[in-house]
């Protein structure tokens, strides 16, 4: 229970989004234009909590019996979680009428993805975190299929759904390992009590359990495969939710157990494991990516070396990794919104336009798309002065104060394979000429979400610093 | 022998006959039963420690509502053809057969050795209290408030999503 | 009490209200014909016995006489089975309803209930949601399609109501604050009598009620113009009487149930206002119990010949949309009575 109005308050972005659910669910059901009312209400409703994170940063609380924290950093991921999901509700409203799935439901699930994703960020125990995954992750199955007449929609929510629960049982047996050594299940309490803890077989089994269970979910090495795939299958603005949004909130969840750990003796306790598989996704990300032809599957790729180039901050144990991380999940978030917007924008009906060859000449055909999109590819590809060269930089950093340099030089020369990729499609978009002469067709909304999302790019590569210096203030 | 044991022998012997049963059976819908059957002596054992609220909520959720829906599904597709595919590929029976000895030896492991049950109280009263359905409801409503509400939400996504994928008609 | 006379106490009971059960199944089919006669302005069974009274023994004779035919695609054990389930999540149900006070008989204080469980009611909740399989497996071991049909039929409406039901519930719980059956009972003293108190949850309740026992308007399972006879199409003999049992069985613990949550179970408001002496007053009570039994009982058959019979989305449409959300009125409506009168 509550016990003053200041905690209310606290909370309130949790109770909008709820609230949002509820009076979606009811205008869905008695208005016959709901597709037409609720992407706006999304919206609205998005853009209101991010902002309101945002100004109540500095209110740093532990609400509701020790099952919540809010203000500092879990309001810091809130404001990435609402406005990446405002932003992919304003490329929907043309793109799911495209792919044929014009509902309103569309925009209630998107908003119950984003309570799970709120959820996580904030848990101060772990069956808080387990069931905003849970709200999440069933929520994305169902984007996933959206639209139940497309086989490859099917295949991809089938996929996503058998391999997700499979995750999701690793993750509780995990939890109940823990559980069984430790007798709570509130995080602190774990922390608190690691070093007793750490020396029992059971609970560093479950430990490793439940870090291969988000491994799924961000997308790492041995647990990838589902990546291409449902990423393919899905609506494209729907990819762009999973991997932007859906791996910030796989990562606020591993930052929310781990990083209370960081600066004490057990900091470096998983750095083999979690380096491990971050040189696995950054490597194999990168080379696999170069041979896609398919520009959804190579963002795909794409999106699992970036989970490789964040696990180095969590693998360097360090606070200043944790920055890292938190600076390039929202970089990230808002470079790959963007490219998957702009995937979505260009992308016919029927799943058509979207093999690398069908961007080629689009320097001359629509050259303001043409050039946003080289904006992001090189942001993407870590050159600087963009975003992405920042995120880089930070994790890279964090690695070397904790004599990882070996694993900061891996994803260098990970991010140098991964250059290629990137500019391949530069250079088709520019230097390729194509079969056809067609403009580009685009709506307002779509162009403003784009663009937007690129701006983001732009200003958090131009002044990463105030926002380093945001997060790490709360850290 | 107290009446305790007496009555976790029983269940526990229900318990094994029925999951080897299960396992064993050609017929899914036989298999399904006797799933039931074992749910239900799960039922008995948690009642055997005094968890009421668990042992009923088994009995009503696992078995008469989620089995209720195996059925339904193995009746209505009859897979004829997933019996085949095990006879296709025999080596998943392997694969099966490893993974069940491996989660065996580790409970095996957790109880003969690791004995997590140490640190737990053993009084009777208390363990009474704690399986009351007054006192799951009170912490519910105050200690685990918001994983309660989690748990709303959770399922009324999944309900809007399944009836989405399920029913919605398509223009 | 020693655990040998609990024994004893218990296992009297049991046969009392077993074969009381046995008793009033069969005669409550006998009414049920005297009833639908009266409805259709006939004279109904007058042959065996004087007014037809013995017609209950002449049918179980006749069944038992028939011939036992399992279909040759049946699957034999499954088929014998479902009878069997259907017949003992009827019976056992009735195990938790108190049908009468405490009473002092021999020098023991006897609860005129088989078992005082302080979960009665969850336990009532869980032995419902069994009873779908004897249905669901009756229909899918004959082998027929029609009764495949019924089956599911069954079992998709029984789970439907269900949730209404547990619901309903729910509001009777706030106010007992108990899942005891007797505590239910006592909280409704006087005329506080929760049909009174919540008439919504008594509605959906009682609606409930007729869609779990398969009764009309809600006999989909068995739709006769439909699905031949539903689930039990390939039933004969005293299998069939089984489920015939059973659905009458079933109706009367509805009745109970509805007795014990809504209509203030034994009680007789202000009755130790008379003064009387305490036998003569558990004596009346276990009376106004079975009034109130046979009163539903009577409303069950005669809505039965009154309304004709749901269409199947009809059904669904009303469990779902109407009865769910006035389930859920109703406890918003008992939390707000409590919150202002303080109940």
């Amino acid at each position: 229970m509550l016990n003053n109005i200041q905690e209310f308050y606290n909370i309130l972005p949790l109770i909008i989004i709820g609230g949002l659910i509820l009076v979606s669910l009811i205008i869905e059901m008695y208005s016959e234009s709901s597709e037409k009312i609720l992407p706006w209400l999304s919206i609205i409703g998005f853009l209101f909590v991010g902002i309101y994170s945002l100004v109540e940063v500095g209110r740093t609380s532990i609400v509701l019996q020790n099952m919540l924290a809010t203000g500092g950093v879990v309001n810091i991921f809130w404001l990435i979680f609402n406005i990446t999901a405002a932003i992919v509700c304003l490329l929907s409203i043309n793109y799911i009428k495209k792919y044929g799935a014009y509902y309103g439901e569309y925009y209630i699930i998107i908003q119950t993805s984003v309570l799970g994703m709120m959820l996580m960020a904030g848990a101060k125990d772990l069956i808080v975190i387990f069931l905003g995954l849970e709200v999440m992750s069933i929520s994305f199955y169902v984007l996933a299929g959206f639209n139940r007449n497309r086989s490859s929609a099917n295949e991809a929510s089938l996929k996503y759904f058998l391999l997700g629960a499979f995750a999701t049982g690793f993750l509780v047996y995990g939890i109940a390992l823990i559980y069984g050594k430790a007798t709570t299940t509130s995080i602190d309490a774990i922390s608190l009590n690691f070093s007793a803890l750490s020396g029992n077989v059971l609970f560093l089994t479950g430990v490793l359990l439940f870090l291969i269970g988000f491994s799924f979910k961000i997308a790492a090495f041995p647990f990838h495969m589902w990546v291409p795939d449902v990423y393919q299958g899905s609506p494209t603005t729907v990819a762009g939710l999973f991997s932007t949004a859906g791996k910030a909130a796989g990562f606020s969840a591993l930052i929310v157990t781990f990083a209370a750990l960081f600066g004490g003796p057990h900091g470096h306790l998983f750095t083999p494991y979690l380096s491990a598989i971050a040189v696995f996704s950054m490597l194999f990300g990168s080379i696999v990516a170069i041979m896609q032809t398919d520009i959804k599957r190579m963002l795909a790729y794409s999106s699992i070396a970036h989970a490789g180039y964040m696990l180095i901050g969590l693998a360097s144990g360090n606070i200043d990794g944790v920055a890292g991380i938190i600076f390039y999940l929202a970089a990230y978030s808002f470079m790959n919104l963007a490219a998957f917007g702009i995937v979505s924008i260009l992308e016919g009906k029927e799943e058509t336009n979207l093999d690398l060859d069908s961007y080629a000449g689009l320097g001359t055909r629509s050259p303001f798309i043409a050039g946003l999109f080289a904006l992001i590819m090189f942001a993407l590809a870590g050159i600087p002065p963009f975003a992405g060269f920042f995120g880089k930089y930070y994790v890279f950093i964090a690695a070397i104060k904790s004599d990882l340099t070996w694993l900061a030089m891996v994803g260098i020369l990970s991010s140098m394979i991964s250059v290629y990729f990137y500019l391949r499609l530069v250079v088709i978009m520019y230097f390729k000429s194509s079969e056809t002469e067609d403009k580009v067709s685009y709506t307002a909304s779509e162009i403003i979400a784009v663009v937007i999302a690129v701006v983001f790019v732009i200003i958090l590569g131009l002044a990463p610093g105030s926002f380093i210096d945001l997060v790490t203030k709360f850290l | 022998m107290t009446l305790e044991i007496v009555l976790f022998v029983i269940f526990a012997l229900v318990c094994l006959v029925s999951g080897i049963l299960m396992v064993t059976r050609v017929n899914p819908v036989i298999s399904a039963l006797f799933l039931v059957v074992n749910f239900g002596s799960l039922a008995g054992l948690y009642l055997t420690l005094n968890a009421q609220f668990i042992a009923v909520a088994q009995v009503i959720i696992y078995a008469g509502a989620i089995m209720v829906f195996f059925l339904f599904v193995i009746m209505l597709i009859n897979p004829e053809h997933e019996k085949r595919f095990l006879e296709y590929k025999p080596q998943l029976k392997i694969f099966a057969v490893a993974i069940a000895v491996l989660v065996f030896l580790q409970i095996a492991y957790i109880i003969l050795f690791s004995k997590p049950s140490e640190g737990v109280s053993r009084e009777v009263a208390a363990s009474v209290k704690a399986g009351t359905i007054e006192q799951i409801g009170r912490e519910l409503f105050t200690k685990y408030v918001l994983p309660f509400e989690a748990v709303g939400y959770l399922l009324l996504s999944a309900a809007i999503g399944a009836l989405v994928l399920a029913k919605k008609k398509f223009k | 009490m020693g655990i040998g006379e609990i024994i004893l106490i218990s296992l009297v009971k049991i046969l009392l209200i077993i074969s009381l059960l046995f008793l009033t199944v069969s005669y409550l089919t006998y009414f049920e014909r005297k009833i639908s006669a009266w409805v259709q302005n006939r004279i109904g069974p007058n042959r065996v016995g004087w007014k037809g009274l013995l017609q209950p023994f002449a049918d179980v004779f006749k069944l038992m006489l028939k011939e036992d035919i399992v279909p040759e695609k049946a699957d034999r054990i499954i088929h014998l089975l479902a009878p069997m389930i259907a017949l003992f999540v009827a019976f056992s149900t009735f195990a938790v309803i108190p049908f009468g006070p405490e009473v002092h008989l021999f020098g023991y204080d006897i609860p005129l209930v088989v078992a005082d469980v302080n979960m009665g009611v969850l336990f009532v909740l869980a032995l419902t949601s069994l009873s779908v399989y004897g249905l669901t497996l009756a229909g899918w071991s004959s082998g027929s399609k029609y009764s495949l049909l019924g089956g599911i039929r069954s079992s998709a409406q029984m789970i439907s109501y269900e949730i209404s039901m547990g619901f309903s519930i729910g509001g009777v719980l706030l106010l007992s604050e108990s899942l005891r059956p007797i505590a239910i009972v006592e909280s409704q003293s006087g005329w506080m009598w929760n049909a009174i108190v919540q008439p919504i949850g008594f509605i959906t309740f009682l609606v409930s009620a007729f869609a779990e026992t398969n009764r009309l308007p809600f006999d989909l399972p068995e739709a006769e113009p439909e699905l031949v006879g539903g689930f039990h199409t390939e039933y004969s003999s005293m299998k069939f009487a089984a489920f015939f049992l059973s659905e009458y069985a079933n109706m009367i613990i509805a009745s109970g149930l509805i007795v014990t949550l809504y209509l203030g179970g034994w009680q007789i408001p202000y009755i130790d206002l008379l003064g009387l002496p305490s036998g003569l007053v558990a004596l009346l009570q276990v009376g106004a119990f079975i009034f109130k039994l046979v009163a539903i009982l009577f409303f069950f058959l005669w809505v039965r010949w009154s309304l004709p019979r749901f269409r199947y989305d009809q059904l669904m449409n009303l469990g779902w949309k109407v009865m769910f959300p006035l389930s859920l009125i109703n406890i918003i409506w008992v939390a707000l009575l409590i919150m202002i009168f303080g109940l």
